[in-house]
């Protein structure tokens, strides 16, 4: 049946570190660019075999269904209490944990807070979507000022609600940080540079320099109430301002290839 | 005397709606009324129901096994509901969504284009009304004046303009039913 | 006022800003987060206090803070927000404010689901927190209860310094019933709050308000005193609905949900010719040991129904004191009975009683 006048060629494949199964995701939601961008990278590492996974509590909650690796889920917040645990016991293996705002810097922030600050040798995939996704739109610690949620129907008021969490600001003024990045997801170039970014996150932890943090500026169309190609503008009218993309710390002694 | 109607659909389809409605015009009847939906966590895309019990006395249990109204608005709600409505219950089915003919011989079944007459309309999100109009012509529970009346009262007022298409809708679907 | 057509969750939440409720804290969580909501709106529009907290965690500590300043406030939240509360209930428990707390149950354990369930009953009834303490267990089982229930915790709570918690599951947070809302009663005035509330000792002594007493005999003390008040609150306030128990042979005990659930299955095993009738506890704590033991000499047999894996059932069987025997029927991890299911076991215990 082969047409000896074509040659084939493999363009696309989907990484070995993702399993068949469709994502939950709503149609426009960056969870599935980031989950795909994460597979990537670890095929490209080919780290499927010594990588372990913490999921949250959030709309990733399923993450361990798309991911095809070993993977627990934490209760809401404690995924890096979590993955220090599994990592202090198996320091070989690759540990991270994949977390929405909510879980991360809301009922979590004491849990990275101190995970950063023992330089706890784990990376963290931060998604950043201004918004409690799983429970129907509330207020994150991430939305924006005037931003309107269903915990915050006439907008968030700073002086009700006080000011947005800048947690990459935060967490790259303590010792422990090694990597902490700010990416976004919301076109194709950035999209590229968001890979690039969790590449040398991983490596950050293969090469044992410490706490390492990628965080991903993402779409939440559905609570945001606009559609999906709206959203990803929103990212970068919106979101850009508050939550500048960039290097926040880079350990010194970090040799990429 | 009480009555179980089961309304399903896909999320967005406007079943819960549905209910709500019937719910809100049994309390203006003064009759007792309970209405509880599915609720889960996808917020789109999902499948979506609600049983709405209407009764002459104080109401036990919320829900139901066994209903004896099923309004199912596509494909697998017809699966679901097909075989638990109770002998001489009344289906209604949104025939522009399912591909099969409904098998029970011991209910009564409507079979209604909600789709369609929708889209005539030129508003696709009719079709609960359609199925509602429908629903009440062959089992009058709730007079229809009623329903239109408790429409008018709980509306969302950003769909206030849709408040004649809706009352149209419900007529469409119940001279369906009686043709 | 006229009946409504209300769900559950806006109805408590609006029916606390009816009892003078000040200040409510929470965190979102599925399936109580429209009561979280309603606050959100309804809250800052009165001039009250609405604060989406960081964690369940940091939510109960700021209505522990709100109540030591003397105010009317509350909480609500689902299993696992509730479990993260525990510490500071235990606090508020020695501290003996009044606090009200509403947890609309889900699946568990762990991160479970969000469909209804009755698992933390022995979670809330028996303290649930660190040390010797018992909250008012309040279960309501229509959204009447819901609004009339929490009125009265608020009362209750104030009456006796005590942690009022209404014990409610997911359907009751999202079925909508007609239901009449009390009318507005004003928040407290700053000059009427308690005399023991932090408000700036202006003219008098400091008010300290602690749960540390390094003293054991100073903590016994404590603990005398909340047991004293245990003994008050069981000889004053216990509540249950009773329905077709007269000339019954058989009674079936079940709160909340499945309290109404076996409503329906009676009611069809009386069509039957089975004489059986409700015994519908209302406050799990004070539970009506008295006249469950009672009961167990008007009847030949008890079924207790709940969604969970038989939790109240001790306390039955404690009432009971192998007097008649009591059978269960569960479901578990979000699964509600069905009336069906239930008439199914008050037919088996019919006939095994006969035989
Ligand atoms: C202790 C506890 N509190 C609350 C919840 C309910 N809950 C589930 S997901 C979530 C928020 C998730 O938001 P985010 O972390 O921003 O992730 P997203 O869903 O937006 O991806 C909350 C509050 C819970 N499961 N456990």
């Amino acid at each position: 049946m082969t047409n000896p006048e074509m040659v084939e060629s493999l363009i696309y494949e989907k990484p070995e570190s993702l399993t068949d199964i469709g994502t939950h995701y709503c149609p426009g939601c960056t969870h599935g660019i980031s989950h795909r961008l994460i597979a990537e990278v670890i095929d490209e590492m080919g780290a499927r075999e010594d990588i372990i996974g913490i999921a949250p509590v959030g709309c990733a909650v399923f993450a361990y269904n798309y991911f095809n690796m070993d993977f627990a889920e934490a209760a809401h917040g404690r995924a890096p209490a979590m993955a220090t645990g599994v990592k202090r016991v198996n320091p070989d293996k690759v540990v991270f944990t994949y977390q929405g705002d909510g879980d991360l810097a809301s009922i979590g922030a004491a849990e990275i807070l101190h995970a950063t600050g023992r330089g706890e040798n784990i990376t963290v995939i931060f998604i950043n979507n201004a918004i409690y996704g799983m429970t129907g739109g509330q207020m994150a610690p991430t939305t924006l000022p005037g931003q309107r949620t269903t915990s915050t129907p006439l907008g968030r008021d700073i002086e009700l609600h006080g000011f947005p969490l800048r947690m990459c600001e935060i967490l790259s003024q303590m010792d422990g940080a090694a990597y902490i990045v700010r990416r976004s997801l919301h076109d194709v170039a950035h999209i590229r540079k968001a890979k690039k970014a969790l590449r040398t996150a991983f490596e950050v932890q293969r090469q044992g320099l410490g706490f390492s943090m990628v965080e991903l500026l993402s779409s939440c169309p559905t609570n945001w109430n606009i559609t999906a190609e709206d959203s990803l503008k929103w990212i970068e009218t919106h979101m850009i301002p508050t939550y500048p993309l960039g290097d926040y710390k880079v350990h010194a002694a970090l040799s990429v290839k | 005397m009480q009555t179980e109607i089961i309304f399903s659909g896909f999320g967005g389809q406007g079943a819960l709606f549905a209910g709500q409605l019937m719910a809100y015009t049994a309390l203006e009847l003064d009759k007792h009324v309970t209405w509880f939906p599915s609720y889960g966590p996808e917020m789109r895309g999902g499948t979506a129901h609600c049983t709405v019990i209407i009764s002459d006395e104080e109401i036990g249990s919320p829900v139901v096994t066994n209903p004896s109204v099923a309004v199912v608005m596509n494909l697998p709600s017809l699966d679901k509901y097909e075989p638990l409505v109770k002998p001489d219950g009344v289906l209604v089915v949104n025939s522009s969504l399912v591909d099969r003919e409904a098998k029970r011989k011991d209910i009564e079944i409507v079979s209604v284009p909600a789709n369609e007459i929708a889209e005539e309309m030129g508003e696709k999100r009719l079709a609960n009304m359609i199925l509602l109009g429908a629903l009440l012509e062959r089992l009058p529970i709730l007079p229809a004046d009623k329903v239109a009346d408790a429409l008018d009262r709980h509306i969302p007022e950003h769909r206030r303009s849709l408040l004649e298409p809706n009352l149209v809708a419900m007529k469409r679907g119940a001279s369906v039913a009686s043709g | 006022m006229a009946k409504e057509l209300l769900k559950g969750n806006d109805a408590f939440a609006e029916a606390a800003i009816r009892a003078g409720c000040e200040a409510y804290f929470g965190y979102p969580i599925t399936p109580q987060t429209e009561a979280l909501e309603h606050m959100s709106k309804r809250m800052p529009e009165l001039r009250r206090v609405f604060l989406q907290a960081e964690s369940e965690v940091a939510a109960i500590n700021m209505v522990y803070g709100a109540a030591c300043a003397g105010v009317r406030t509350m909480t609500s939240s689902s299993s696992p927000g509730i479990s993260l509360m525990m510490e500071g209930l235990s606090y508020i428990a020695g501290s003996e404010v009044p606090v009200v707390v509403v947890n609309v149950m889900r699946g568990g354990p762990g991160l479970g689901n969000i469909a209804p369930s009755q698992a933390d009953y022995n979670q809330m009834v028996k303290g649930g927190g660190h040390g010797d303490y018992h909250p008012i267990v309040l279960a309501p089982a229509t959204v009447q209860e819901m609004i009339d229930l929490t009125v009265e915790a608020f009362d209750l709570a104030e009456k006796y310094r005590t942690i009022v918690a209404i014990l409610a599951d997911g359907s009751l947070g999202q079925i909508m019933e007609p239901a009449e809302l009390p009318p507005m009663q004003p928040v407290r005035k700053l000059k009427d709050r308690p005399s023991w509330a932090l408000t700036g000792a202006k003219k008098r002594d400091p008010n300290i308000i602690s749960s540390i007493y390094i003293d054991p005999v100073e903590e016994e003390k404590v603990n005398l005193r909340l047991m004293a008040k245990k003994a008050e609150i069981e000889a004053n306030e216990v509540r249950f609905r009773e329905l077709l128990l007269d000339d019954a042979e058989f009674a079936v005990v079940a709160f909340g949900t499945a309290g109404r659930i076996a409503q329906s299955a009676i009611t069809e095993a009386r069509a039957e010719g089975i004489k059986v009738g409700l015994m519908r506890p209302i406050s799990l704590f004070p539970f009506p040991y008295e006249r469950i033991h009672q009961l167990a000499d008007e009847v030949k047999a008890m079924l207790v129904v709940e969604m969970n894996g038989g939790q109240m059932l001790e306390d039955v069987r404690l009432g009971v004191e192998g007097k008649v025997p009591v059978s269960f029927y569960g479901r578990m991890g979000g699964m509600v009975p069905m009336p069906e299911e239930v008439l199914e076991e008050i037919q088996k215990l019919a006939r095994s009683v006969k035989n």
